[in-house]
């Protein structure tokens, strides 16, 4: 019983902040302010909700003796890494491409990279 | 050779990851979750990208064999979950009453290998309110879209770290170099 309510909790807390990140993408004003909400919520609420899914397979595993639990639990931590290595490459892929064709931050106070010195490692435009 | 076995022996554990719940009653032999087919296949595979791979996988040194610095990474997993739930509430209240005060800000972490700036980086995007946007390649220098940019941040140039991303560097120098 007590295990259905920590998965239940679990599950209430990441839906909650994949609602945040929704919410973040309509409200912030350019593309860098709606990465932040777009990309970096929606992880903190997809490792709960995988967490959730973990203490399902382990539950159905140690308790009701059942191997195909202890495979899901391992299936959803390869997904779960997954996420957490591809979603910042992806975002910081976005977000340099975003500067390179020239958005400007709004509303920015401070802009440092438009002083970047040119790199030897750059190619050539 | 060694990098042949370990780039083997990190093939072979990524195709059983990706392989589980293959045991079944029609197969011969069944290892707790994978069926022997499933595995001496997995064998196989591994040792022939192992033969193709192993120059890129591993590069020059091996300094990551070392178990302390796994354990050190594990402790540091923790450090960084414990950051990135304090930046995601930060966040969340930013996205609720929407005050905002974005930038781009220059950081030094003065870390040397490209293992030990991929590591910085990609900890900094996923922790929210901050976000790589580009580095430079010749003195691993990284710039930074910070939601929130700190009035007593921008006195000192190039910005501190522990301003931009608490302690971090210090965890990835111990991790990596």
């Amino acid at each position: 019983m007590w295990f259905e309510i920590i998965m239940y909790i679990l599950l209430a807390i990441g839906v909650f902040f994949n609602l945040l990140a929704g919410a973040g993408l309509l409200r912030f004003p350019d593309v860098y302010t709606r990465l932040h909400a777009g990309t970096k919520c929606t992880t903190f609420g997809s490792i709960f909700i995988c967490g959730s899914v973990i203490l399902l397979g382990l539950k159905a595993w140690l308790f009701n003796g059942n191997d195909g639990g202890a495979s899901l639990a391992l299936h959803t931590g390869v997904a779960l890494a997954a996420i957490l290595l591809t979603n910042p490459t992806g975002a910081h892929a976005i977000a340099r491409a975003a500067h390179r064709s020239g958005v400007k931050p709004a509303q920015a106070v401070i802009d440092e990279l438009e002083k970047k010195p040119e790199s030897k490692y750059e190619v050539k435009k | 050779m060694v990098a042949f076995v370990i780039t083997t022996i990190v093939c072979f554990i990524t195709y059983l990851l990706l392989t589980t719940g293959t045991a079944n009653n029609s197969s011969m032999v069944n290892l707790w979750l994978w069926s022997i087919e499933e595995i001496i296949l997995g064998l196989i595979l591994s040792i022939i990208v192992g033969i193709i791979a192993r120059k890129i996988f591993i590069k020059k040194s091996i300094r990551m064999l070392n178990p302390v610095r796994w354990f050190i990474f594990i402790g540091y997993l923790f450090y960084f979950f414990y950051e990135m739930a304090k930046a995601n509430f930060d966040v969340a209240y930013r996205v609720i009453t929407g005050k905002i005060n974005p930038g781009i800000v220059k950081i030094s972490p003065d870390l040397k290998t490209d293992l030990g700036t991929t590591m910085l980086a990609n900890s900094i995007t996923l922790t929210p309110g901050t976000l790589t946007v580009d580095v430079d390649e010749d003195c691993n220098d990284l710039y930074i879209h910070w939601i929130n940019v700190k009035k007593e941040a921008l006195e000192k140039k190039p910005v501190d770290c522990k301003y931009v991303c608490a302690g971090f560097p210090k965890w990835v120098r111990r991790i990596a170099e």
